[in-house]
């Protein structure tokens, strides 16, 4: 029996209405439902944080949940950061990037990219509940997300850059 | 990987919840914070027919202060009990090892029970259920249980839950007063399971030990109560060549730490029996400043 049910889902604040089989994890679902292809998939069982979205302003795995799950909740992804109402830390009216994908852009945070997606939604929780964090607590923030890339330098002056842009 | 399928259902009470893990299938699966049990089926490891997801149980989110004790609801997410300031105040060993599980981002998801139930000898919850004689709350359908954390862990991933029983509730009693606490890990990276670990906690009377626990992870089939090197310190004035002997009698003779990929088992000996030491020397150190 393959069973469907009716979700209501908010993501970037945008309501989506649709029919989901309880197996379809909520990274598919943003995915290949809502073609929201920014939330990127490495290994899905939750170690490389590619996948990490905002629940209800929470940093979490959207590997690890189902989209039935996420009926009735808010679910914020990282394409809506650039246009993030003030809530994500965005400007009003929205359209720039958000700053702290402005400092991964001024510190050359990225290269690949594969990572930065996750990074930066880690980030936006983490820098609004410790808006000056020193680099071991930078480190330490960045530990549940792997870069294969820049050896995590660049990103921890990014994160620096990022937390004097919105001070 | 991605799971393959399996029959949803959402209850909106517990009474609810417990029916269905009464009626349906034995691979019936509670649905709880999912960081270990989604990893699981998305790797086709398990693939339970039913799952019974407890998330819209807001009746199992709590944490508050009975008399003595802190009474704490299944599905708090670990995240809470990392703020908590009634746990802070009354149980700093929880407050301090819980960043050690895992990374914020899972920590805001996975709760207390499932990490209990879940029983993996590298997790840091088992560990401080049993250092911190916790009661666990087991429900089924005709009644409820209260079982000790000392009778909970059963070996490896394996508890003494029946197949239609449901963890709801922990019990912790406060710290006793002249107590002091530490506890220590060695991961590859912030946030991985650790190589070794341990829960120290040391009470003093009449600057004697009066008690004291050291409970090990990633030492054996479940988390490993060194009773024998606790004994070694009871009654005592502790000293250097005290708190040596007991970190040999727990490294060498208690635990029994298998090795995995990024360790063996000899080094795993090493750790612990330096980490006992350290953590005990910080326990007394804070157990003294306790008593001024
Ligand atoms: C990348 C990563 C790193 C991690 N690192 C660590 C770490 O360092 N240390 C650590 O301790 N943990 C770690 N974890 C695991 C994490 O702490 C899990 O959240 C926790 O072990 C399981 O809790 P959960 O609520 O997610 O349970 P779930 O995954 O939902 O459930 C786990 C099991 O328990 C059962 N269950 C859950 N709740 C109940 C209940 N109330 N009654 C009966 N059965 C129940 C489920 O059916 C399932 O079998 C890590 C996880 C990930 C993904
Ligand atoms: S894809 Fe979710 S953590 Fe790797
Ligand atoms: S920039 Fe390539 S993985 Fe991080």
């Amino acid at each position: 029996m393959t069973q469907s049910f009716p979700v209501t889902i908010n993501v970037n604040e945008k309501e989506y209405k649709r029919e989901v089989e309880p197996r379809i994890l909520l990274s598919d679902f943003l995915r290949h439902e809502l073609g929201l292809t920014g939330t990127h998939v490495g290994c899905e069982h939750g170690v490389c944080g590619a996948c990490t979205i905002l629940f209800d302003g929470e940093s979490m795995r959207s590997c690890l949940i189902f989209a039935v799950q996420a009926d009735g909740h808010n679910i914020t992804t990282v394409e809506g950061l650039a246009t993030a109402s003030p809530l994500y830390g965005g400007t009003e009216g929205g359209g720039g990037l958000h700053p702290i994908q402005q400092a991964f852009w001024e510190a050359h945070g990225l290269q690949c990219g594969y990572c930065t997606p996750g990074i930066l939604m880690t980030l936006v929780p983490f820098l609004k509940q410790n808006p000056k964090p020193t680099e071991d607590e930078i480190r330490h923030a960045l530990s549940g997300n792997l870069c294969r890339c820049t050896g995590y330098q660049h990103i921890v002056d990014a994160v620096k850059l990022a937390a004097e842009k919105m001070r | 990987m991605k799971p393959a399928p399996f029959e949803y259902h959402v209850p909106d009470s517990l009474e609810q919840a417990l029916e269905l893990k009464s009626q349906k299938a034995d691979d019936t699966k509670i649905l709880a914070g999912g960081q270990s049990l989604v990893p699981a089926m998305n790797f086709r490891i398990v693939q339970p027919s039913v799952l019974v997801d407890l998330n819209r149980l807001p009746e199992l989110s709590f944490i508050r202060e009975e008399g003595q004790t802190i009474r704490i609801g299944a599905m708090t997410r670990e995240r809470h009990l990392e703020f908590d300031a009634s746990i802070a105040k009354h149980i700093p060993l929880l407050t301090e090892a819980t960043p050690f599980i895992a990374h914020p981002q899972i920590r805001n998801r996975g709760t207390i029970g499932g990490s209990i139930v879940n029983a993996d000898p590298a997790a840091e919850l088992p560990v401080l259920m049993l250092a911190l004689n916790a009661r666990l709350k087991a429900k089924n359908i005709s009644g409820e249980r209260w079982i000790d954390a000392k009778d909970f862990f059963a070996g490896m991933f394996t508890t003494a839950l029946e197949p239609d029983e449901i963890l709801v509730e922990i019990e912790l009693p406060f710290m006793p007063s002249h107590t002091g606490w530490s506890f220590m890990e060695v991961a590859p990276r912030a946030g991985d399971y650790a190589l070794m670990g341990v829960a120290a906690l040391v009470t003093l009377e009449d600057g004697k030990c009066k008690q004291a626990k050291l409970v090990y992870l990633n030492a054996g089939d479940g988390p490993v109560d060194a009773k024998e090197a606790a004994n070694v310190l009871r009654g005592e004035k502790l000293s250097d060549a005290l708190i040596e002997s007991a970190a040999s009698m727990a490294s060498e003779q208690e635990i029994n730490p298998y090795g995995n990929v990024h360790t063996s088992p000899e080094f795993q000996r090493h750790l612990a029996n330096v980490l006992t030491k350290k953590a005990l020397k910080q326990a007394m150190q804070r157990a003294e400043e306790n008593l001024q």
